[in-house]
């Protein structure tokens, strides 16, 4: 028998379909495979009982000729979205034994079109990281082997609970990245508030896509920034990143912001031809000192999409550097607001006091953790009486004006964007915890101004660095035109070839 | 534009967050590198732009005002710490 976690989503639907296999037997391998991983700490919670009945449910459907388009594939789901009954906590401690009472809706639609429900993923505590090292359940490492290091040094490295040296899988969807890249599941859900979905896929060499704001519902998921907050799919290929953002996308009554468009057949653009269309190539994304690396992966990237047949031209996004400070106000002022919520009285950590502003204070000062708190501060001060204008105002301002550098680059012909989505390949675990905290913001460089406009953006792997790690490419839409990306990057990945992903050296 | 130890202080009251003391320096040294880093953008001209409302252009949808929910109190208080026929408990408000 041929390894069942070694199928791509699309394949094991397919092989599901034609009852080659069963959704049980694919289920096991999986738990089989996240038993065997259980150093790389990708997954919080194991949901072995849960995940084997949805698969025993969907061999049943199957074999009445039965079921919807996830019908018996097994996923992982971040610890962000409300799994009724199971784990949820953002991987925060002030959520500590929360178990909601309801089902996101991102999640019951994956239920509804008949995915198995592996666990869920490991993640920076409320989305805020860029590696993973903020999850109160601690580091995740990413499955590809630092450079030069053998596999021995890096099980040794595994048993230490810090993972020092290791692969940042990125963040904060580092669960999600590394669980795929690993093979653990077929795909996984994850959630974008400034490349948390990009900047992993990148460093793990999957694809990843966060798709136009108001695509899927937020509804059910843990709110970290709500203006700039989106869910979708990690995934190996385009076509299974398809697949996956078809069922998780729709409208939805209980979030206002959701779109009530009709959701296309993603999968039906992968495989189009680019012949035509108009690639961007902004310049103010060729930054100084830019590692000389992602400058000529960019230019390759370029020269495939026009051997492809796309014409690729200059275009200028004038406000681009404005847009990782202007998020370094918004994003932490939402959070400051969103985060109020947890003050001991209605879910999560309570610690005892006698007066309740300290019990408010005593409970998140010891269930929220350095990043998230200096986050809150933050965004506490620009909101506060006096600096409301100069900062909030200010950059929400700001964010209008990087908006429409897109929307005049869109109104000029441009079909699609095609920048880099990281400003190098993963750093190591423990690498960039020095006291400055913009340090690994900038991480975020290339991928925080689609958030700021709402705007889709895919990336797919397009190669490996020098060391021998995965990079990636950005690709940046219209205004829900998610097929057109889906076109061009799997353009892009049967140009660059399918990056081979890591042999099992952590089992 | 950079706070001071009792600005920090004030700040982590507003947002709640208990801090002591000796906390202080590390968080005001982490502060102040974000809002240095925030700085350039007082140099954008802003003049004339609206602020960002909404990042898709729509209407705020509206629906039937009628109670479409409710009588889950034991969904509600499922999680809460303390509660107390069927209401969340909290220490003494007011006295």
């Amino acid at each position: 028998m041929t390894d069942l976690t070694s199928l791509t989503l699309a394949d094991a639907r397919d092989q599901l379909k034609s009852r080659a296999i069963s959704s049980v037997e694919l289920t096991r391998a999986h738990l089989a495979a996240i038993e065997r991983a259980r150093g790389l700490n990708a997954f919080v919670a194991v949901t072995v009982d849960k995940a084997l009945a949805m698969a025993e449910a969907s061999d049943a459907r199957l074999a009445k000729g039965e079921g919807g388009a996830l019908e018996g594939l097994p996923i992982g789901i971040k610890d962000l979205y409300a799994t009724e009954g199971v784990h949820t906590q953002a991987c925060s401690h002030i959520l500590d034994g929360f178990r909601p009472e309801y089902e996101s809706t991102v999640t019951a639609n994956l239920w509804r079109d008949g995915a198995v429900m592996l666990g869920k993923l490991n993640m920076d505590e409320f989305a805020m990281g860029s590696s993973n090292e903020t999850s109160y359940y601690g580091p995740v490492a990413s499955p590809w082997l630092p450079p030069n290091w053998s596999a021995d040094q890096a099980r040794a490295a595994l048993g230490d609970k810090g993972k020092r040296g290791l692969l940042a899988p990125g963040g904060s969807s580092g669960g999600s990245s590394s669980a795929v890249a690993a093979h653990l599941c077929l795909a996984a859900t994850a959630s974008d508030t400034g490349g948390s979905i990009r900047q992993p896929a990148a460093f793990t060499g999957i694809v990843g896509i966060k798709p136009t704001y108001g695509r899927c519902s937020r509804w059910g998921m843990v709110a970290f920034a709500s203006s700039l907050d989106q869910a979708g799919p990690l995934a190996r290929t385009v076509r299974d990143a398809a697949i996956m953002l078809r069922s998780m996308a729709g409208p939805d009554a209980k979030d206002s912001t959701c779109s009530t468009e009709p959701v296309p057949d993603y999968e039906a653009a992968v495989g189009r031809s680019v012949k035509g269309l108009t690639i961007g190539v902004p310049k103010e994304y060729r930054l100084d000192g830019m590692n000389p690396e992602i400058e000529a992966l960019w230019a390759k990237g370029a020269e495939w999409l026009r051997a492809a047949g796309a014409k690729v031209v200059d275009v200028s996004l004038p406000n681009t550097r404005h847009a990782l400070p202007a998020y370094y106000i918004v994003a932490p002022a939402e959070a400051s607001s969103n985060l109020a919520r947890y003050d001991g009285v209605r879910y999560g950590l309570r610690e005892p006091a006698s007066e309740i502003v300290d019990l408010y204070e005593k409970t998140r000062a010891r269930g929220f953790g350095a990043e998230v708190r200096r986050r809150l501060m933050i965004g506490t001060y620009v909101l506060s009486a006096g600096y409301y204008d100069a900062y909030y105002v200010r950059a929400q301002k700001i964010r209008t004006l990087i908006k429409r550098d897109f929307e005049i680059a869109f109104a000029n012909g441009v079909d699609a964007i095609l920048t880099p989505a990281t400003p190098s390949a993963a750093f190591a675990i423990g690498d960039k915890s020095s006291a400055d905290p913009v340090e690994m913001y900038l991480n975020d460089v290339f991928t925080v101004t689609v958030n700021m406009a709402g705007l889709p953006g895919i990336v797919t792997p397009a190669g490996l660095s020098a060391e021998g790690l995965p990079l990636g490419l950005q690709l940046i839409g219209r205004p829900f035109d998610e097929e057109t990306l889906f076109a061009i990057g799997a353009a892009l990945e049967q140009a660059a070839g399918r990056t081979k992903l890591p042999a099992p050296w952590w089992a | 534009m950079s706070v001071d130890l009792a600005a920090v202080r004030r700040i982590a009251h507003l947002a709640r967050i208990g801090v002591t003391d000796a906390e202080l320096p590390h968080l005001q040294g982490e502060i102040n590198a974000i809002l240095a880093f925030v700085e350039a953008l007082g140099e954008v001209d802003v003049e004339g732009v609206e602020p960002m409302t909404s990042v898709t252009p729509m209407r705020l949808p509206m629906r039937e005002d009628v109670v479409t929910d409710g009588e889950i109190v034991r969904k509600v208080l499922a999680n809460a710490p303390l509660t107390e026929d069927g209401f969340f408990l909290v220490p003494t408000v007011l006295e």
